[in-house]
C-alpha cells in the first residue's frame, strides 16, 4: 500500500446563504487556497475529483460548470461523484494506490440556499414506495431518533448535551455558522420541530465549500516535517428500503470502521458527519469510541452543514489537527443517504 | 380488476430561488441598461462573455470589466427543424455560435432576419435588442442577431487576430508594472 | 490552514424563482407491479423472502440473503407501529396538511415494514406499539398513495 497523506485544506466561511455567489466562485475559493498553500499549479496535480450534488442548486450539470475553477486548459484528469466529496477522495485515494497519480485535489460543494434541502434530499428515496409519500429528512432522522430512545439507548438530555459540545467546540473556529454556550435545560426547554427533533438537533442550511490535496510520502515530506497519513479507509452501505434495516445501530459505519482499523489504536480525535444529533450518539458507539476520544473538536456539522463536502471537511479538519501536533491519531467519517444508509471510514496516523 | 401494473407516472417538482453569481450579476446588471460587457483573464488577456467569474484556461477569477459592442461573427452554426417544447419558436430557425467583438468566447444565440439557408460561417451580425420597455436582467433582452450586410470573415484569421490581441494587452501589462 | 474566501454583500444580490420538474414514467417490474396491483384492488400484498421471512412492502431480493423473491401472500390491511415520529407543523409538500405521524408499520404477518402517514389527530394518541389500518384512497390507481395513510385501528 502507498501511503498517502492529507498536505492542504481549506473551506470557505459557513454561512447561510453566500449570496451572490456562485458555484465557481465558491470552488475558486477553495481550489486557489489549497494550491497556494503549496505553492503547487495544475502541472503538480496529478487529478481532480469532486463530489456534489446538482439537485441542490436546482442546475443540471452544475459540476461540469464548476470545472471553470479548476482551469481545465490543457486537459487534466478529472472525476465526478454525485455525492459527498469523501468519496470523491475515496476515489483519488484509490487513484494513488493504483500508481495511476501521485498527488490528487479533492473538492466538494453545495449551495443549498437555493432550494429547499429537506425536500430535495426525498429525491434520493426509493422512487416506488417512498419519494411519493414526501418523507423529507428531517423527518426521516425524527424517526430514527425516537427509535434510539425507545430502544434506551440514547435520551433527550444526551442530544442535547451534543449540541452543547457542538456550539461550544465551534467557538474556537471563526468561520463556524453556528456558535456559543448553552446550557443542557436551555436546549431541553425548546419546542420540538418534528418530535422527537427540536430545531438545533438538526443541522443549519450552509452554503460552501471545501478542499484537499492528497499526496504520496515522497511529495508529503517536502511540505510538513509531520505528515497526516491515511493508514486506513473503507465504506459499507445498507440496504435501501427502510423497513428492513435496524436504525438503532449502524451496521455499517461498525463494519466500515473494522475494515479501516479504527480498533487498532487510541482516537485522540474524530470528526463525524453528524448532521443530526443523535447521529453522533449513535456513529460513537458504532465506531467503538469512548470518552477519550474528542468528537468532532471542529463543531461538526450542527455548526455548518456543508452539503456534499462536509464529509471531506472532516479529513481536513482531523489531518491539519494531526499536522500542528494536537493529535496524533484521528478518525474521519462520512455518511450518505436517509438514516445513516451509507457511511464511510478513515484513520489519519500522524508520522 | 387483475390487470398488470407495469408503469407509474410519478412526476416531480422542485422550487428553487436562484442566485446569480458575482461575474454574472455584473453582467446582468449590464443588460438591464442595454450594455453587453465582458472579463477579462488575467493570465491569457482573454476576454470572456457571458462571465461565469473564472477564467477556465487557468481557473483565475477575472474582474476586469470590458465593455463590448453588439456586433459578432458567427463562428457555427445549426438549422433547427425540431419543435422544442419549451421554446416559442416555430421551426426552422437558426441557432449559432457567435463571438462578440472584441471578445474571445463564443456562446449561443439566435440568427434571424434573413433566410436559414443564407446563414454563413464567418457571416457578420448585430443585435436585434427587443423593445427597451421589455428589458430585464436577462440575455433575452436580444431576440435575436441578423445580418449586417458585411462581407464574411475569414474566422481563422480572426481567430489569429484576437490571440495575439490578447498576448500584446499581457505583454503590455507585464511591461507597465 | 484553512482560511478561503469572503462574506458576500447581500444587496448585491439577483435572484430568480424557477421551477425544476421531472416528468418520469417509471416501469415497475413484476415484484412492484403486483404490489401496487394489490393497492389498487384494496388488498395489500407481502412477498416471501428466504428463511420463512415475509417482506412487506415487497422487494426484489431478500435483503439479508439476496435471494430472489418469487412468491406473494395476502396480508391484512392491519399493522402495528415499530416507530414513529410527530409533525406539528407539515411542510408544503406533505400530503396531509394537518399534524400527523410519520411510522414504520409492520404489516399484521410481515417481518419488515413500511414507511407511511399516521393520521391519529394529535400526539398523545400515537404510540408504540399500536395498531393501526389502512385508509384507502377514495379513487385508486396502483400507486403507493392508493393507501391515504393509516389511522388508529
Amino acid at each position: 500500500m502507498r501511503e498517502v497523506a492529507i498536505i492542504a485544506y481549506a473551506q470557505t466561511p459557513l454561512v447561510r446563504d453566500c449570496g451572490s455567489k456562485n458555484d465557481v466562485e465558491l470552488v475558486m475559493e477553495v481550489v486557489h487556497a489549497v494550491k497556494k498553500q503549496l505553492n503547487f499549479t495544475n502541472k503538480d496535480i496529478d487529478f481532480f475529483c469532486s463530489g456534489s450534488c446538482d439537485y441542490l442548486g436546482g442546475s443540471a450539470f452544475a459540476f461540469v460548470n464548476a470545472l471553470d475553477a479548476l482551469g481545465a486548459v490543457p486537459p487534466i484528469n478529472e472525476s465526478h461523484v454525485e455525492m459527498d466529496a469523501a468519496w470523491a477522495l475515496y476515489e483519488a485515494w484509490l487513484k494513488i494506490q493504483t500508481g495511476h497519480a501521485n498527488t490528487a485535489l479533492v473538492y466538494g460543494f453545495g449551495k443549498c440556499s437555493q432550494g429547499d434541502l429537506p425536500d430535495v434530499l426525498t429525491l434520493q428515496l426509493d422512487p416506488y414506495y417512498t419519494q411519493p409519500l414526501w418523507p423529507d429528512s428531517i423527518s426521516l432522522a425524527a424517526l430514527q431518533a425516537q427509535a434510539l430512545l425507545d430502544a434506551g439507548k440514547i435520551t433527550e438530555a444526551d442530544m442535547a448535551r451534543v449540541v452543547q459540545q457542538s456550539r461550544a467546540n465551534a467557538k474556537a473556529k471563526p468561520t463556524a455558522q453556528l456558535k456559543g454556550d448553552f446550557t443542557v435545560e436551555q436546549l431541553l426547554a425548546e419546542p420540538k420541530l418534528v418530535s422527537p427533533l427540536r430545531r438545533h438537533d438538526c443541522p443549519p442550511v450552509t452554503d460552501g465549500a471545501s478542499a484537499v490535496i492528497l499526496a504520496t510520502r515522497e511529495v508529503a515530506e517536502r511540505f510538513h516535517k509531520r505528515n497526516a497519513y491515511i493508514t486506513g479507509i473503507d465504506h459499507r452501505i445498507e440496504s435501501h428500503q427502510l423497513g428492513t434495516r435496524d436504525l438503532t445501530d449502524s451496521l455499517s459505519t461498525r463494519l466500515a470502521a473494522a475494515g479501516a482499523g479504527v480498533a487498532k489504536g487510541k482516537v485522540d480525535i474524530a470528526e463525524l458527519h453528524a448532521p443530526f444529533s443523535h447521529q453522533s450518539l449513535l456513529l460513537k458507539q458504532a465506531l467503538g469510541l469512548d470518552d477519550s476520544t474528542k468528537i468532532n473538536p471542529s463543531g461538526g456539522a450542527l455548526a455548518g452543514n456543508i452539503m456534499m463536502s462536509q464529509g471531506l471537511s472532516n479529513f481536513g479538519e482531523v489531518a491539519q489537527r494531526i499536522i500542528k501536533g494536537e493529535a496524533n491519531r484521528g478518525v474521519a467519517h462520512a455518511t450518505s443517504g436517509a438514516c445513516l444508509q451509507q457511511n464511510l471510514v478513515a484513520v489519519l496516523e500522524g508520522k | 380488476m387483475s390487470e398488470k401494473i407495469e408503469m407509474i407516472e410519478c412526476p416531480v417538482t422542485l422550487s428553487y430561488n436562484f442566485s446569480a453569481g458575482a461575474a454574472p450579476t455584473r453582467f446582468l446588471r449590464g443588460m438591464k441598461d442595454g450594455r453587453l460587457t465582458g472579463q477579462r483573464s488575467p493570465l491569457t488577456g482573454k476576454v470572456i462573455v457571458p462571465p461565469r467569474g473564472a477564467c477556465p484556461e487557468s481557473g483565475l477569477p477575472t474582474s476586469e470589466e470590458v465593455a463590448l459592442p453588439d456586433t459578432a461573427t458567427v463562428i457555427t452554426f445549426t438549422i433547427v427543424y425540431l419543435p422544442i417544447p419549451t421554446s416559442k419558436l416555430d421551426p426552422p430557425f437558426v441557432v449559432a455560435k457567435l463571438v462578440l467583438d472584441n471578445s474571445d468566447q463564443t456562446f449561443i444565440l439566435l440568427v434571424s432576419g434573413c433566410a436559414n439557408e443564407d446563414v454563413k460561417i464567418g457571416m457578420r451580425v448585430k443585435a436585434v435588442w427587443k423593445d427597451q420597455s421589455e428589458w430585464d436582467y436577462s440575455m433575452d433582452n436580444i431576440a435575436y442577431f441578423e445580418p449586417t450586410g458585411e462581407p464574411p470573415v475569414d474566422i481563422e484569421a480572426l481567430k489569429t487576430r484576437r490571440l495575439a490581441e490578447a498576448r500584446q494587452y499581457i505583454e503590455k501589462k507585464a511591461g507597465s508594472k | 490552514m484553512t482560511q478561503a474566501g469572503s462574506a458576500p454583500a447581500p444587496d448585491t444580490v439577483l435572484r430568480a424563482g424557477f421551477d425544476v420538474g421531472f416528468t418520469y414514467t417509471r416501469m415497475v417490474g413484476p415484484v412492484i407491479g403486483e404490489f401496487l396491483a394489490g393497492l389498487r384492488d384494496g388488498q395489500i400484498k407481502g412477498i416471501k423472502g428466504s428463511q420463512g421471512r415475509v417482506i412487506c412492502p415487497p422487494t426484489e431480493y431478500d435483503p439479508q440473503t439476496a435471494e430472489e423473491c418469487t412468491e406473494f401472500v395476502n396480508l391484512p390491511e392491519t399493522g402495528t407501529v415499530e416507530t414513529f415520529n410527530w409533525v406539528q407543523q407539515p411542510r408544503a409538500k406533505h400530503l396531509l396538511q394537518k399534524p400527523f405521524a410519520w411510522a414504520l408499520i409492520r404489516i399484521d404477518g410481515a417481518d419488515t415494514s413500511l414507511l407511511h402517514m399516521v393520521d391519529a389527530g394529535n400526539e398523545a394518541k400515537m404510540k408504540r406499539g399500536m395498531k393501526v389500518k389502512v385508509r384507502w384512497a377514495a379513487e385508486r390507481r396502483g400507486f403507493i398513495t392508493d393507501i391515504a395513510c393509516f389511522e388508529p385501528a
